[in-house]
Parts: structure tokens; C-alpha cells; sequence
């Protein structure tokens, strides 16, 4: 197990208004790590999806809370986990596909496979009427140091 | 915050957004979009996407639904401009593969 070096987590509303605070408070979070403009979009983008799939999905009917958590690991990895407590996924695999949505005109059911290609793991383990919980793992590149 | 402007010259509509493209702002911009291409009875719909700081995978509904609505009125489309991260969302679900990408000015 990789040594922990730093974590945080964010508890907002299920509003679409904090997709944006959400994806702008973890990219403020993992700038210690200097990440490159292209790893920075695909973290920023990726919390986005997700947040977005718990207000839409998960928060469907209802509203409540979503927790984003960060933790950073020796070795530039940074785990990141998005948690609801709404309706939970019935059929994982098939809310995976791409193409796939239960949502309406402004969904295009690409967003977990937008997760899928912009991290290097991702997990989803949700439990109908109880939640869901998606984990993402992400190795950032080396930088040169001080040149 | 998304910023929708417009432009029409010779039976082009441009379409400009400027901002975040995300779920939170993707029903406005389908909305806003869909009016002007009423108001502007034009053969060619650009949407120019070159002042984009971020969009996530509503972007992609949003030029699905253009793509759609400009197939079925037989106008032509094509996508202007996508800075890097748009352009990296847009090639993670192959749509490059299947309407006009243009870059910018």
C-alpha cells in the first residue's frame, strides 16, 4: 500500500449549480501535485461526470447530499471518490455501456465511458435505494523538476 | 457560466459559446441554440466552441442534438475551435469519426 499524503472531502448539495464548484474545488486540490493542463481537464472533467450522474441518476426524484473525496498517494496517484445516497443503480453493467442513458435530451450516456478512459481504474459499487459509490484511481505523469 | 452569442453571414449561422459547457448549463444551450436556428432560416449551422474553458460529456448531447436537428432540416454542421479538453471528450466517444471537426480561425 502506497503511503498517504494528503486527502480532503467536499459535502454539497445534489444542485447542478456545484458540478462546476465540485470539478474547480478538486482541480484547486490536486494542483500541489502539478499536474499537466491535459491530466488537470481530465480530472476536472471526470468529477464533473460524476457529480452530474448522482444529481441526474441518483438524486432523480429527491434531493440530498454528494460527498467528493480526494486522497493523494506517494508516487503522484490520487484516488477520488464520488458518493451518493440516492436510488442506486439496479443494472451496473448495463448503466456502463456506452450510449446508454435513462436521462433525457441533454444526457448523452458517454459519461462513464468518458471516467473509464480519462483515469486508469474505475469502480462502481451501488446498492438500489441505498446509494452509490464511484471510485477513480489516477497516476499522474513525472515532471521534470526546476528547469 | 455558458455565454451563447450568434453571427449570420450569407446563409451561415455561427453559433459562439463561451464558458462551461456543463449538465447544468447543456438544456439552456440546446434551448438558445434550437431558437436561432429558427430565427435564422440558414444552410449552414457552425458552432464555434474556440471560447470553451471546459465541457464534460453534456457537450457531447448538445452537438448530438445540432447534428440531428441539422440532418432532419438538411442544413449542413460542423463543430469550430474545440480548445484541447473539449477536443479530448469529443474523441474519447468518436465523434470526429462521424461529423465535421473544423479548428479555428
Amino acid at each position: 500500500m502506497r503511503a498517504l499524503v494528503n486527502k480532503m472531502s467536499l459535502k454539497f448539495e445534489s444542485r447542478s449549480v456545484n458540478e462546476g464548484f465540485a470539478r474547480q474545488a478538486v482541480g484547486a486540490f490536486v494542483a500541489q501535485l502539478d499536474p499537466t493542463m491535459e491530466e488537470l481537464g481530465d480530472i476536472k472533467t471526470v468529477v464533473s461526470e460524476a457529480v452530474t450522474n448522482a444529481i441526474v441518476h441518483g438524486y432523480a426524484d429527491k434531493s440530498g447530499f454528494i460527498t467528493v473525496s480526494v486522497r493523494l498517494f506517494e508516487g503522484r496517484m490520487l484516488e477520488l471518490k464520488v458518493k451518493d445516497a440516492g436510488c442506486g443503480i439496479e443494472n451496473i453493467a448495463q448503466a456502463r455501456q456506452p450510449m446508454f442513458t435513462t436521462g433525457n435530451d441533454e444526457r448523452s450516456g458517454m459519461g462513464f465511458t468518458i471516467m473509464e478512459s480519462f483515469t486508469d481504474r474505475l469502480h462502481v459499487r451501488s446498492t438500489p435505494g441505498k446509494g452509490t459509490l464511484v471510485t477513480m484511481v489516477k497516476t499522474l505523469r513525472e515532471r521534470a523538476r526546476d528547469q | 457560466m455558458l455565454h451563447i452569442t450568434q453571427a449570420e453571414r450569407d446563409g451561415v449561422l455561427t453559433v459562439s459559446l463561451t464558458g462551461e459547457l456543463d449538465h447544468h448549463a447543456a438544456r439552456a444551450a440546446i434551448e438558445q441554440a434550437e431558437d436561432l436556428l429558427v430565427l435564422y432560416p440558414s444552410q449552414q449551422l457552425i458552432l464555434d466552441l474556440s471560447g470553451l474553458t471546459f465541457m464534460d460529456s453534456s457537450g457531447l448531447a448538445v452537438v448530438l442534438h445540432l447534428h440531428r436537428t441539422c440532418a432532419r432540416s438538411r442544413r449542413d454542421f460542423a463543430v469550430r475551435g474545440a480548445p484541447p479538453q473539449p477536443m479530448r471528450v469529443f474523441e474519447a466517444a468518436g465523434l470526429p469519426q462521424v461529423m465535421i471537426f473544423e479548428k479555428g480561425e
